[in-house]
């Protein structure tokens, strides 16, 4: 662009684009980064029931967390159920995705089948399964009606349970997705090599293991981020399924900054909380991030 | 053996009747909870009390519908989840407006009229769709309380343009990418300016672009529960809350057909979304785990 004459309209000209996206960028900053240095303040502060900024006492909020029960519960629970529930997604997107890659028939219909729980909200998710998992009418009374009177499930209940079934339904709404994701995957691949393979007599199994699966190295590692992500941040679903009981069997971080911060009165632990969830999804989404928007530098 | 295909596989007899079990058995799985709710929400209290939960009602009955709808109670009012219903129709159609236009606009600046920074800013833009919302739950109830939005739907919309702008960025940048830079620059030539080339050139072929963009903020802004929760309590909750209250609501008879019926009510839209749209909704998705 050249500009020979400077003039107010010129002017506009040349900076119109900056100033389309001021607004946004400045919403941003404000909003997202702004608000991540204020939290980071509150942490450092015995704020309790409302923030109070002069009362600075520097990581003394992040050193009672460490010591806080609730939050080694929330912890572990976070990692049985993150472990499992990308674990499982995995396994069972990939599996998926394969069977339905051979041709099948009404492959559409199927897909449509495995991918709508993604649509509906974690409430509605929750809502159903507690309904489903109900120890005194839902599944275990169909299994005493159908016969076997043996049968008992009550993990909605039992303190030592109850996280896996945040399991269950996690994996029910968002399996499908991963399912998705492998199979533009697949449909991806190059049929040339997959035909070579096969005149060199590799087994169905073998192509898959030393050909296709290596090569979807990629959508691994994003169904990786996505995975954990979700799960770093699930609150939703653990509300409305177990509300974090029975007791607090079910605390996981968010539900526990939650508490700290708003019924509780210990905002300043809250706070540190939520910079320890910020941390760790950092962690794992800027490197992706960084890798991502690289790559399509010269795409 | 077998016979192969080209996808790799042996498709012995066997394998395929084995393979189509497998795939209908796990179609079963994801069916099953919408099944269970949707039988649950036309049988009678009785008749779940006493019947199987996976049995057809006995006898049909639209009441719980009726009673979720207008009289069944959430908190204290019990006025059923129609309103709240409302007050996510008025949330979810201007956070997605705004935040479509914007996100357009932005796609369209840092694609065809980037400048020195042009990538720093749109990875800001894009963590800031990432972050744990906990982390702005404090800071946002206070501004959203100097504003005196707390509690409104206005102030969820505010909530909603702001943490929805990065996807819709990321989504039009990554679609206006691939769009030719000659045609920008040959209008460019002829004298058009910054708007008219977005209006008359980007936009009229942004068609499929705009329509995943819209479903995901959709799905993304109905289904929010930690947002409402956190900034628009009572009368002015959006859906999600309502159901939750509903459920979770410890006063008197559990009337579970009721809480499956709101359930359904609440799925509804976003289902119907999905069905009406679902490759656009797919394509959302996979957009949404940065991959364009």
């Amino acid at each position: 662009m050249s500009d020979t004459t400077r003039t107010s309209g010129d002017w506009l000209r040349q900076n119109l684009p900056r100033l389309v996206l001021s607004p946004s960028f400045a919403i941003t900053l404000f909003f997202v980064y702004g608000f991540i240095l204020y939290t980071a303040w509150i942490s450092m502060t015995r704020s309790r029931m409302l923030p109070k900024l002069d009362s600075f006492v520097g990581f003394e909020n992040y050193g009672k967390l460490w010591k806080t029960l609730n939050w080694q519960i929330a912890l572990d629970n976070l990692a049985i159920f993150g472990t499992l529930y990308i674990l499982i997604c995995g396994v069972l997107g990939l599996l998926l995705a394969i069977l339905l890659d051979q041709k099948i028939r009404a492959e559409g219909f199927l897909r449509t089948i495995y991918l709508y729980p993604m649509a509906l909200s974690f409430i509605v998710t929750g809502t159903a399964w507690k309904w489903f998992l109900n120890p005194g009418l839902g599944l275990e009374k169909s299994m005493h009606e159908w016969g076997f009177h043996s049968f008992s499930f009550d993990w909605l209940i039992n303190p030592k349970m109850a996280i896996y079934t945040v399991v269950i339904a996690g994996v029910w709404q968002t399996s499908g997705f991963v399912m998705a994701m492998f199979l533009a995957g697949l449909r991806g691949i190059d049929n040339e090599q997959l035909k070579a393979a096969q005149l060199d007599g590799a087994s169905a199994f073998q192509t898959y293991r030393r050909i296709i699966i290596p090569q979807l190295r990629a959508v691994f590692l994003s169904a990786f981020v996505v995975l954990a992500h979700m799960a770093i941040k699930s609150y939703d679903l653990v509300v409305a399924l177990t509300g974090g009981g029975p007791g607090n069997a079910t605390e996981v971080p968010a539900t526990f900054m939650y508490s700290y911060t708003f019924t509780r009165n210990q905002m300043g632990v809250g706070a540190a909380s939520a910079m320890v969830m910020l941390m760790t999804i950092a962690a794992i989404i800027v490197p992706y991030l960084y890798a991502e928007t690289r790559e399509k530098r010269h795409g | 053996m077998a016979s192969a295909v080209d996808t790799g596989v042996q498709s012995g007899r066997f394998w395929r009747v084995l393979i189509y079990v497998t795939l209908i058995v796990f179609a079963a799985f994801y069916l099953l909870p919408l099944f269970v709710m949707l039988v649950t929400s036309f049988k009678s209290l009785d008749e779940i009390r006493q019947g199987n939960m996976l049995a057809l009602p006995l006898e049909w009955t639209i009441a719980p519908w009726i009673s979720a709808w207008g009289s069944a109670c959430v908190g204290l009012t019990c006025e059923g989840i129609h309103g709240y219903f409302g007050n996510s129709i008025k949330m979810v159609v201007p956070s997605v407006l705004i935040s479509t236009l914007l996100g357009a606009l932005n796609g369209y600046v840092l694609t065809k009229w980037r400048f020195p920074g042009h990538r720093w800013i749109f990875g800001l833009m894009l963590f800031g769709c990432f972050i744990p919302f906990q982390i702005v739950l404090i800071p946002m109830s206070q501004v959203l309380g100097l504003f005196g939005l707390a509690g409104t739907t206005a102030g969820l919309v505010l909530v909603h343009v702001t943490y929805g702008i990065g996807f819709t960025t990321l989504f039009f940048r990554n679609y206006y990418e691939a769009f030719p830079n000659e045609l920008v620059r040959a209008a460019m030539i002829d004298g058009a300016g910054f708007f008219r080339i977005f209006w008359r050139i980007l936009l009229p072929s942004s068609g499929p672009i705009i329509v995943v963009t819209i479903i995901w903020q959709f799905t993304n802004v109905w289904n929010d529960f930690l947002f409402g929760a956190s900034f628009a309590a009572g009368q002015s909750a959006p859906m999600t809350v309502a159901l939750n209250n509903l459920v979770s609501s410890s006063t008197g008879v559990k009337e579970y057909n009721v809480h499956m019926a709101a359930a359904m009510i609440a799925a509804l839209p976003t289902l119907l979304v999905y069905i009406l749209a679902g490759r656009y909704f797919v394509r959302g998705l996979m957009a949404g785990s940065v991959k364009g």
